[in-house]
């Protein structure tokens, strides 16, 4: 049954059917709706068996979830942005503890300068952590993606990261179907820890590992990671065929038969991609898109797969690593390895990404005319104001 | 505030245990029994304060608790000695994270415990830089929250693990390799470093408790103590590092004693931000004797002793005994003479 809710308390229910015993969290926009909706659950005492508690900082609240973890309770937490950056060293050690906590990303610039508004950032900051990361398209598959979440967690014992745009989907209110706690219930086991921290059998968790044999720690954290890339859709067919509901997998295409020409995106951007595409597909031209659903581990067979047959790749994404390109494009290109991939940024910092500049950027991409890397409806006049400013104080010849 | 009487067993002897005692009197440390916290085979320094407080305290933890614990350590010495993979010296349920979160790990262990209905207490640990500096905004946290957990903090004073650097329990005039014992004021400066006993103080936790390695009847009774309580707890135990304060491996007990003795290191019990009890000075030492047994104040003697700056320490143990009371006149020897 559909229900009209915001997408933060749509996740706040979904994950609350999930029965986390452990919920800890500091609040940062445009994560807060999602907190205050599971702290008043919890106050109310309508989530039982769950202790929420409210720490000084992001790099407490990953803590705090390291050791209920490893105490063999569920845990969760949600996070943006600088919140992502200030835990980061603690979200690396949940991973390499293999814990495995769910986290809510609600997707947000990285500063300087200071900017509350969506882009990409923060979760390409976390790419190399070793949680499983998943983009959420729509409130709907963000909400299906937090119960798949825990259930590939606890299977895996590796962490997951649920991403969602900023403000884009937390902020707003659509219809969701939520799951019913029973159903919830028959999906998701109790959680059952690989290694428990436990006086009745007691084990030391975190020892320290030298060269002898962290090589072979690190590659068993890879080779699990990309155990993943199975059960990522095994749990989707699964969660599929008990809600009726595609929702997650590795990837997902969209008129992609006899594409010449595929734009390959990730989250919420794809509904407005898809709107371009059918646009350009009146106009008869041969255009598709792949959205990403799994970035880490990143499913370079299932990328391969899906634009076999497709001769020009664009890959628009809504972060970028200063000084290179894009990061999904750096995965696409090596995925395509021989084949044209353009990269396109678009949406730093909230700027919206238009139907009808995404219309235009397809419409040059079948053109041939687009750049090896570009950035979606940039004021050229002003950057190129401010270089020949910034060049003539300095008294730099440009 | 309440005195505690001199009992019998502190006089003449400083055996461990003391097997001259009744076996209620007798520390943990003397039971056949005892858990065994940390097991011999580590990789501690010989004559490592740390190692030997961690037993001490973890071991009266487990018999306090009957076995029902479990602990968490910060990055630092005490986990690095201990754990070299595959190997381990835990025989009691241990979790290490990472350098600056061990309170917040703790605090996460003893929610799930809590939900999952399990009566398991909790310690986490760290050294003083785990705790003064990098986990100071999650200890701090953890007592605002008034979590359910003792956390320890085995203070050698100085971040001895990479190398005897500076920390912010670093004493003034020690000479670290952050701090030379070069320049006008040589070693450490006066005037900085965190007093964490009293800030946890601030933090009104129920309970606040320093010890030393040199006397292993109260640092029992003050573990037994804090376990006996609920909510966060906080005891600070001074232990000397050999290799960090140049001294002697032999001479770790005596330090510690003498830190006691001279009022450099307070031993006392608050509740609620009140003190309760103090260790009284039996034997006052003027904080030379302290001081010189230690090369890291070594810049302070020789042919030109700097006079003036031990002076400024011991006007810093005289406030010591002054604030706690650390003196009074049954105590012999009280007066410093020459």
């Amino acid at each position: 049954m559909l229900t009209q809710i915001e997408g933060s308390k749509a996740i706040a229910e979904a994950v609350a059917r999930c029965r986390p015993e452990v919920v800890c969290a500091y609040p940062i926009s445009p994560q807060t709706h999602i907190i205050e909706a599971i702290g008043a659950m919890v106050k109310r005492g309508d989530l039982a068996r769950c202790e929420f508690i409210n720490v000084e900082s992001e790099y407490a609240a990953m803590s705090v979830l390291i050791g209920s973890s490893a105490a063999g309770a569920r845990s969760y937490t949600a996070t943006a942005s600088q919140g992502l950056l200030f835990m980061l060293e603690a979200v690396y050690s949940a991973a390499g503890l293999g814990l495995p906590i769910v986290m809510t990303l609600a997707n947000r610039a990285i500063g300087a300068p200071i900017n509350i508004w969506n882009d990409h950032s923060d979760a390409m900051a976390a790419r190399d952590t070793g949680w499983i990361q998943l983009f959420a398209e729509s409130n709907q598959e963000a909400v299906d993606l937090h119960i798949q979440a825990f259930k590939l967690a606890e299977a895996l014992s590796v962490p997951v990261m649920v991403c969602m745009d900023g403000f884009i989907l937390t902020h707003a209110v659509e219809g969701v179907d939520l799951l019913d706690a029973d159903l919830v219930d028959r999906f998701l086991p109790p959680f059952e820890p690989r290694q428990l921290l436990d006086p009745a059998n007691p084990v030391s968790i975190g020892a320290m590992v030298g060269p002898e044999a962290f090589e072979e720690v690190k590659v068993l954290a890879h080779l699990r990671l990309l155990d993943a890339l199975e059960e990522i859709p095994r749990v989707a067919a699964e969660f599929e065929a008990l809600s009726g509901r595609a929702s997650g997998g590795l990837v997902s295409g969209y008129r992609l038969e006899n594409a010449e020409v595929a734009v390959v995106a990730m989250g919420s951007v794809l509904g407005t991609l898809k709107d371009a595409v059918d646009a350009r597909r009146e106009l008869g031209e041969r255009v598709g898109v792949l959205g990403v659903s799994t970035f880490r581990p990143f499913p370079e067979a299932a990328v391969t797969d899906a634009l076999g047959h497709v001769e020009r790749v664009v890959v628009l994404e809504k972060a970028f690593n200063p000084g290179g390109r894009g990061v999904l494009a750096s995965d696409v290109a090596l995925a395509l390895a021989g084949r044209s991939v353009t990269s396109v940024i678009a949406g730093l910092g909230g700027r919206p990404i238009t139907r009808a500049s995404l219309e235009r950027t397809v419409g040059r991409a079948v053109a041939g005319t687009l750049p090896a890397m570009s950035f979606l409806d940039l004021n050229d006049a002003e950057v190129a104001a401010e270089r020949a400013r910034v060049g003539a104080s300095e008294g730099v010849a440009r | 505030m309440t005195r505690v009487p001199i009992r019998f067993y502190q006089v003449g002897s400083f055996a461990v245990g003391n097997r001259l005692l009744e076996d209620e009197d007798r520390t943990v440390q003397s039971d056949p029994q005892r858990t065994n916290s940390i097991d011999s085979g580590h990789r501690a320094c010989q004559g490592c304060g740390e190692a030997l407080g961690a037993r001490y305290a973890l071991d009266a933890a487990m018999r306090a608790t009957n076995g029902q614990l479990a602990v968490v350590n910060a990055t630092g010495c005490l986990e690095v000695f201990s754990t070299p993979y595959p190997e381990t010296s835990w025989r009691i349920a241990w979790l290490h994270s990472l350098f600056g979160n061990a309170p917040a790990v703790a605090t996460g262990v003893a929610a799930a415990l809590r939900v999952k209905g399990r009566d398991v207490r909790v310690i986490g640990q760290a050294g003083d830089g785990g705790t003064v500096d990098i986990g100071f905004g999650a200890l701090s946290g953890m007592f605002e929250r008034n979590d359910d957990v003792l956390f320890i903090c085995y203070d050698n004073e100085g971040y001895m693990n990479t190398g005897v650097q500076r920390s912010a329990a670093t004493p003034p005039a020690a000479r670290t390799a952050t701090t030379d014992a070069v320049g006008p004021e040589p070693g450490n400066v006066f005037g900085q470093g965190k007093d964490l006993p009293r800030i946890a103080m601030a933090h009104d936790v129920g309970y606040v408790a320093t010890a030393t390695v040199a006397d292993l009847h109260d640092l029992e009774a003050k573990v037994e103590r804090a376990m006996s309580l609920r909510g966060a707890r906080y005891l600070h135990i001074l232990v000397p590092c050999p290799l960090g304060w140049g001294s002697a491996s032999s001479d770790t007990i005596n330090l510690a004693r003498l830190a006691a003795e001279s009022g450099i290191f307070p031993v006392f019990e608050a509740e609620h931000g009140v003190v309760t009890s103090v260790t009284p000075i039996r034997r006052r030492v003027r904080v030379e004797e302290y001081l010189k047994r230690q090369k890291r104040y070594a810049h302070l003697f020789g042919t030109q002793p700097r006079l003036e700056v031990i002076a400024r320490l011991q006007a810093l143990a005289d406030a010591n005994i002054a604030r706690y009371g650390l003196v009074n006149d049954e105590t012999t020897n009280a007066t410093l003479e020459d």
